[in-house]
């Protein structure tokens, strides 16, 4: 698989990442890179082997159904560019 | 114990285009939010309408270095919801990142399960009528991350945005394309509604938000859904639509109709449907493409690296097993078998669990027909006249059997029954005390009833002439004892006594 500069374009945008049209070859160009390295990572034979999700021997973490957290309006708000009447104040976004 | 009642299922729904006729295809995934007082990643709580942003925790607000912790309960629930549905549970499945960027959905990605899901394929048994029913299949359940709400109109420049409903946990339950109408999808949702309110796993309100519905629509010609069915090719079937999140049984039937018809429109006229996402405009009556959602379509699901595969056991899956309650289905047909009910009455009381708790007590010991005949009509009528619920009902099961009893035994007539349940209903009391000391019980002495029949005889002499020269007439005398007797005399003695008296 190989990026081209409109598929970098694309991620880019995607991610909602500003890149400028000059940057974009060299950003494609790192993306296959990378692609590169992983496509010689297909090479190992995987058949019969489970994928590991964890280096070490854990179960997924548990809490209980109970309210531990919250109440604490000020605090989430208060890192917000604009807060209005308890709301987080953004551009108009309407479908 | 009969799993359910035998049904045929019924045709699909045609509709006639200016050229030929149409079918329709139909798959639902409805959002079911799970009942849990925490959110599925975070301890703050789900209360509907707190303060804005005030049920949120750092986590749902996706601040820097926060992780998720799964909510156990969450995930008893959908498995709970899995085995109501007779479904297989994955006891091996894991979260992934549905990548997004929107307002409401602070990490910029929705956890969800795309890959393993918890609960795999089921079936929901769509009844849709007496002996007829449609069976639909799930394909999957899993569980998910609910997003938070925008507000538009507060002020005309900005949304205003509150995470409370961030991070609330949602079982999507996703059909297979089974059904075949938009009443079938109504009641396809009315179903999954009531099944969900018995497991208790989500409580089924829609007008909150609590049960939403997505709906995939597409028509094909007739003949083609059953070479889908027999062959598993979807090439059979034609582009399908889907519809957004909808929250009213009456809009879903409306969109589904507007939508085939526009479908058919298009390729009726040479053109072509595009598979896309739309919106259903209520005030207009009409479904629109929802653009912005065809660029966002590029998900970019990945697992997520925060939380390790979710693993459970089967010991506690057949835990949870042995606590589902019996549900519609079952109970539906046991009544029918158990209490000699028609399909349709028994539909009605297992309507909701606790209306079936209740015509249970009554029919304890007593004629199930009879006691279903007082809780349908005359207690449901009631309480739906004053907009009540059965939980609120002023009457108990104990005192409605009492009254059941005393019509049972001979003691009243139907007729006063219906003045004694007035009486227990607006004024309480036992009931065969309240017929003892007012005097309502039934005249069935004979003596009695003679006694009253001579006197009318007496007193209307001019009458007893018509009557015999017209015997239908005499209905005029059995109304005069009753009236007489203040409605308490046995109507069946007193036609017999009169007919007799005279000479009739």
């Amino acid at each position: 698989m190989s990026i081209d500069t409109e598929t970098a374009r694309r991620v880019a945008k995607l991610a909602r990442i500003k890149v400028e049209d000059a940057d974009l070859p060299a950003l494609a160009s790192e993306f296959n890179a990378m692609l590169g390295f992983i496509e010689q990572l297909n090479e190992v034979d995987v058949e019969g082997v489970e994928p590991m999700t964890s280096v070490t021997p854990m179960r997924l973490k548990r809490r209980e159904d109970g309210v531990t957290d919250g109440g604490m309006q000020d605090k989430v708000l208060s890192n917000a560019p604009d807060a209005r009447e308890g709301f987080f104040a953004v551009p108009k976004v309407v479908e | 114990m009969l799993d359910h009642l035998s049904y045929s299922e019924p045709k699909a729904k045609v509709i006639s285009g200016a050229r030929e006729d149409w079918e329709l295809v139909i798959g639902m995934e409805v959002h079911a939010q799970v009942a849990s007082k925490s959110k599925l990643f975070s301890g703050a709580s789900t209360k509907f309408g707190s303060e804005p942003n005030s049920n949120v925790a750092f986590v749902d607000a996706a601040m820097p270095g926060m992780l998720p912790v799964i909510n156990e309960f969450c995930v008893e629930q959908a498995v709970r919801t899995g085995l109501g549905l007779k479904a297989e549970i994955n006891l091996f499945s894991a979260f992934d990142r549905k990548n997004y960027f929107y307002p409401d959905l602070p990490q910029g990605y929705q956890i969800s399960q795309l890959y393993h899901p918890i609960v795999g394929e089921g079936e929901v048994i769509v009844d849709m009528g007496p002996g007829v029913a449609r069976r639909v299949r799930i394909e999957r359940i899993h569980l998910e991350q609910d997003a938070g709400k925008s507000i538009h109109d507060m002020d005309p420049h900005m949304s205003f945005v509150d995470l409370n409903r961030t991070g609330v946990a949602l079982m999507e339950i996703v059909s297979r394309p089974d059904i075949r109408g938009p009443e079938e999808a109504a009641a396809y949702v009315t179903k999954l509604r009531q099944i969900l309110r018995y497991l208790g796993t989500c409580d089924g309100n829609m007008q909150n938000g609590n049960l939403r519905a997505d709906v995939n629509v597409s028509i094909c010609r007739p003949g083609d859904y059953e070479k889908y069915r027999e062959t598993g090719d979807f090439g059979h079937l034609g582009t399908r639509c889907e519809i957004k999140n909808m929250n009213s049984m009456r809009f879903i039937q409306q969109a589904i109709d507007y939508e085939a018809r526009r479908q058919i429109a298009l390729v009726e006229d040479g053109k072509q449907v595009v598979q896309e996402t739309r919106l259903y405009d209520p005030d207009k009556g009409e479904t629109r493409s929802m653009r912005s959602k065809e660029e966002a379509h590029d998900y970019r699901y990945f697992p997520d690296p925060d939380l390790l595969p979710l693993e459970i056991e089967q010991d506690w899956v057949d835990g949870i097993a042995a606590t589902l309650p019996e549900l519609p289905d079952q109970k539906k047909a046991r009544f029918v078998t158990e209490f000699g009910l028609t399909e349709y009455d028994a539909d009605v009381l297992t309507a909701e669990a606790e209306s079936a708790a209740f015509f249970e007590e009554v029919a304890q010991g007593r004629d199930g027909k009879m006691a279903a005949n007082w809780v349908i009509n005359e207690l449901f009528g009631r309480l739906k006249k004053e907009d009540h619920a059965i939980t609120e009902s002023p009457v108990s099961a104990a005192q409605l059997g009492g009254i059941v009893d005393l019509i049972a035994k001979g003691d009243i007539s139907g007729k006063i029954a219906k003045d004694l349940f007035e009486i227990v209903y607006t004024e309480g009391g036992d009931p065969a005390k309240i017929v003892e000391d007012r005097g309502m019980k039934q005249v069935t002495d004979t003596g009695a009833i003679e006694a009253a029949v001579d006197e009318v005889i007496a007193a209307n002499p001019a009458q007893v002439e018509k009557a015999k020269a017209n015997p239908k007439l005499a209905g005029w005398f059995v109304g005069q004892v009753m009236k007489a007797t203040g409605g308490k005399a046995n109507p069946k003695a007193v036609n017999e006594i009169v007919s007799a008296k005279l000479g009739l």
